[in-house]
């Protein structure tokens, strides 16, 4: 408890704490201030600092680069979190799908023997359209927009009408 | 002189400032059993100024549209520097925040403090408390996860419900006929622009509306102290009740921090217009107690549809919420009764049908 | 035997009937139907003579036009039992049994005829039955096996494609098990009776019903429908290999081929089984009931060592996912974004599917170039996890930080109140 000099206190008087009191305070106060302003200003500096992958990245991918793929040749891709097929078929032209099989789930792949696209697990077949046609699978698989802009392939879903 | 005196005198020859807070200095708050409720119109204004924050933070980087809006909350939780923190603050906040709002309203409820010369703040308040279920609503489905779009479906399908006004206001709110991305645009814009503009207009006036009548007393406390003016005990608001408001605050932000960190608002899966609605849809807890209302209604009451009667009875309930003050003047004392019993039925019955359709299946 | 001709000619009558038929009778009978007054009587008999208005309405013959008289012969235009049921009008009262398969191929077997209800129904049924056995033991006079009715049902015959079909892939094993797994009835046949109830506790079946992947074998996939026999022991192998196409061709190639047609063993049932194909698990590799390998390998030998090191490789790389998926789950559920590696954990998944299948071929050098391949993606993931946790770890510690500064403004706050307040 605080006392004055003499030892006795006179009622109505404020009594001023010890001043070694007084700074452990203001001391605490003021580190407690400044750190809790230091938690808080420094995520937010983070944060608006933009980050180096600009591109949201999962409705529009570089699937690949021209060239990187020969004619009659499939490519797996990541499209999102499932994987994806890019084909480039004899005529040049490129077609994107869904490599997810809509049998159980297993990664299709391309067969330049057969030009078509199989899955190895039932032998689910689908043609260049993604359209199932023989075997197991009960739907075709979903097909992607590409768009070749400049050296790069892109991969988009189809946009919703 | 120092710095901040001369800063002060400056403001104070162009602004009048020190005329304008003379009366916050003046200010004081009543200090008795039940004082700790004041706190909570505190906290949640603190909470609404976090949103606002953060809300600012988050759209930097948030783009409204149905085929990007995932995605950007997803880069936000993954690729941004600290923005899972920022999001779940944000995500947390508004719950919390939902949850003072109507816990200051039930204190105010209860207390008393809604009586003559208290009846605009009361109305203010309540029409406020409207405008931050109207923000958990149109905020909630700017992530556009499924749960999102089939609660905004459900819900917005409710209010089509309504007779004759129902089904245009429904297709006002949805931007068309179904819940699109022409729905998630609208959403966006009320909810960083319509409504931040209206709560804060109202905001003011509530503060303003606080300041010019005062802190409320309890009746029976009030009787006392009027017949006995010493025994009234009090607080300054500055610095005093000003320093334990922070305290408050602070808590505040180390729950809300904790709450961030150790279990981040989760992002759900895209919402695809084409998948059926996943079984069990409920809305957000705060319209848990209407929903399950609903659920519960008889499909035909009498001749009328029960979904319609109960959306009509919540209406006709929030519309004399909106007036309850005003029943109460001057009334004798068998009516101020009356009300209290509402009033603890209504927490009671919130409380249980919240519960209930949290559980439910 | 057979139908006559009358009959057909009868049928073209009854089709010009139908308008008239319709006006008269279309409040009676239901619209759409012929001229088919048969059931005004047999609607009301008992069993075995009765067949019921409801039950006929479902038959696929009379949705199409048909009459009782078209099988049964006699008038279906009369009213008088007598002159309905006369021989003169080529009624044969119940058919017997022997006469079913033709009388069914009368019209069935006909391209000509079936073309005008619907021309991509198939017409060599009957030819088809005469190769199974069900048909070369009635060809000899057995009256217990199989004909058209037992399968197909009658009177309320359904279209396969109909899921209340006695035909439909659904159905087809309870249909065959009708005969084939009654005990009694087979008893003179000296085969097991024990396949539905295998097939029953089967993939397959799992695949099939409560799945309901409509590709999933049941009886007649393997063994034909009108053409049914069990495929030779050498020919197991093909029937298998029409959707288990990469493990046949795996085993085509391999060390037990040969060895399993020297001893006239069926390829994939010695493993494998015919009926109850359970889900294969790494115990077959092992040493215990499910083991296989051991069947026939002694203890000790090459063979055995290399059926010891597929299974410890396989259980490697099986372990390795699991650990990788169960740190992703920690993390996951502590908010961190693991969606790539959870891909990558589906890559590493097939590269197991891919080993597995790979054993196929007896060759360890070639199963181990899948497992070294899984176990490097399993690998990956896991790193991925670890260092989702450790962001996670590093999130709590900030929160701690943050939390003593604020309880650091706490007690400092408290104490200037209480101090500005004394």
């Amino acid at each position: 408890m605080a006392t004055s000099n003499d030892g006795t206190t006179n009622p109505g008087d404020r009594l001023p704490s010890p001043m070694p009191r007084r700074r452990l305070v203001e001391v605490l106060l003021g580190t407690g201030f400044l750190a809790t302003a230091v938690a808080f200003v420094y995520p937010v500096f983070r944060f608006l600092i933009p980050p180096k992958a600009s591109d949201l990245g999962s409705d529009s991918v570089v699937a690949a680069r021209v060239g990187e793929l020969k004619l009659n040749s499939g490519k797996i891709f990541r499209f999102g979190s499932r994987p994806g097929l890019l084909i480039r078929i004899a005529s040049g032209e490129y077609r994107a799908m869904s490599a997810t099989c809509t049998h159980l789930s297993c990664t299709v792949q391309y067969r330049d023997d057969l030009r078509q696209v199989w899955c190895a697990c039932h032998n689910g077949m689908y043609d260049l359209s993604g359209r199932n046609i023989s075997g197991p699978p009960p739907r075709p698989l979903e097909s992607f927009e590409v768009q070749v802009r400049g050296e790069e392939i892109f991969v988009r879903r189809r946009r919703e009408t | 002189m120092i710095p901040q005196r001369t800063m002060y005198n400056w403001l104070d020859e162009r602004l009048g400032w020190d005329a304008l807070i003379a009366p916050l200095r003046k200010k004081t708050v009543p200090l008795h059993r039940l004082s700790y409720w004041y706190f909570l119109g505190g906290i949640t204004l603190f909470l609404f100024v976090i949103q606002v924050l953060t809300g600012i933070l988050l759209i930097l980087y948030y783009r409204p549209g149905a085929n990007e809006a995932f995605e950007s909350v997803q880069y936000i939780m993954t690729q941004v520097q600290f923005g899972w923190l920022i999001r779940s603050i944000h995500s947390w906040s508004a719950n919390l925040m939902i949850f003072t709002a109507f816990a200051h309203m039930f204190s105010v409820l209860f207390l008393k403090a809604y009586r003559k010369p208290r009846e605009l703040t009361w109305v203010t308040g309540v029409i406020l408390l409207f405008l931050v279920m109207g923000f958990g609503f149109s905020g909630y489905l700017l992530p556009w996860n499924t749960l999102a779009f089939f609660a905004t479906k459900v819900g917005t399908e409710i209010t089509g419900q309504v007779p004759v006004i129902g089904k245009p206001v429904m297709i006002f709110l949805r931007g068309g006929e179904e819940v699109s991305g022409a729905t998630l645009t609208r959403f966006f814009g009320f909810h960083v622009a319509v409504l931040p503009g209206l709560a804060t207009l109202l905001i003011l006036l509530h503060l303003l509306l606080v300041q010019r009548v005062g802190i409320s007393v309890p009746p029976k406390l009030e009787m006392e102290w009027d017949a006995n003016p010493a025994a009234k005990r009090e607080m300054k608001f500055f610095p005093n009740f000003m320093l334990r408001e922070l305290m408050a605050w602070y808590v505040a932000l180390g729950v809300l921090g904790a709450l961030a960190a150790v279990f981040p608002w989760n992002l759900g899966v895209k919402a695809d217009p084409f998948v059926p609605a996943p079984a069990g849809i409920k809305p957000e807890w705060y319209f848990l107690f209407m929903f399950q209302t609903l659920k519960l209604i008889p499909p035909k009451v009498w001749l009328i549809d029960g979904e319609v009667l109960g959306i009509l009875a919540f209406g006709l309930i929030g519309l004399l919420w909106l007036l309850l003050p005003f029943f109460e003047s001057d009334q004798p004392s068998s009516t101020k009764r009356w009300i209290t019993g509402v009033a603890v039925f209504a927490l009671a019955y919130g409380a249980a049908m919240s519960v209930y359709g949290y559980f439910a299946q | 035997m057979g139908i006559s001709r009358s009959n057909i000619r009868l049928l073209g009558r009854a089709r010009l009937l139908l308008p008239a038929g319709l006006l008269l009778l279309s409040a009676s009978l239901g619209c759409g139907q012929t001229t088919n007054s048969c059931l005004d009587c047999h609607s009301a008999l008992p069993d075995p003579l009765g067949v019921s208005q409801e039950k006929f309405s479902q038959d696929i013959h009379a949705q199409r036009g048909l009459t009782c008289a078209s099988c049964h012969g006699g008038d279906p235009t009369s009213d008088d039992a007598d002159k309905a049921m006369s021989r003169k009008a080529g009624w044969k009262g119940k058919i017997d049994r022997k006469q079913i398969p033709q009388l069914c191929g009368s019209c069935h077997s006909d391209p000509a005829y079936m073309r005008q209800f619907n021309p991509s129904l198939r017409t060599d049924q009957l030819s088809q039955y005469t190769t199974s056995v069900h048909g070369k033991r009635f060809a000899a006079g057995d009256g217990k096996v199989a004909v058209c009715t037992d399968c197909h049902s009658v009177h309320d015959l359904r279209p396969p494609s109909d899921s209340r079909s006695t035909v439909n892939p659904v159905n087809v094993a309870n249909t065959c098990s009708h005969c084939h797994a009654d005990v009694g009835y087979m008893s003179a046949y000296k085969i097991p009776t024990n396949q539905f109830a295998e097939y029953s506790k089967s993939v397959h079946h799992d695949a099939l019903m409560v799945r309901g992947d409509l590709s999933a074998p049941t009886c007649t996939t393997c063994h034909g429908n009108h053409g049914a026999a069990p495929p030779g022991v050498d020919k197991v192998q093909n029937v298998c290999s029409n959707c288990h196409t990469f493990q046949a061709q795996m085993y085509e190639k391999s060390s037990h081929k040969e060895a399993f047609q020297a001893v006239s063993l069926p390829g994939c049932v010695v493993c494998h089984g015919n009926h109850g194909i359970s889900h294969p698990t790494e115990a077959k590799l092992g040493t215990g009931p499910d083991a296989v390998c051991m069947q026939c390998h002694t203890p000790g030998d090459a063979c055995d060592q290399a059926r010891a090191g597929l299974q410890r490789a396989l259980g490697q790389l099986d372990e390795a996912i699991k650990s990788a998926d169960q740190v992703l789950s920690v993390a996951e559920s502590s908010g961190m974004d693991v969606s790539e590696a959870r891909l990558g954990q589906d890559q590493a998944r097939d590269s197991l599917t891919k080993a597995r299948v790979t054993i196929h071929s007896f060759r360890t050098d070639l199963v181990d170039q899948d497992i070294q391949a899984g176990l490097k993606i399993a690998a990956k993931n896991l790193q991925a996890g670890k260092k989702a946790m450790a962001e996670r770890n590093y999130r709590r510690v900030g929160l701690g930080i943050s939390l003593g500064a604020i309880a650091l403004v706490l007690v400092g706050l408290r104490l200037y109140i209480k101090q500005i307040e004394s």
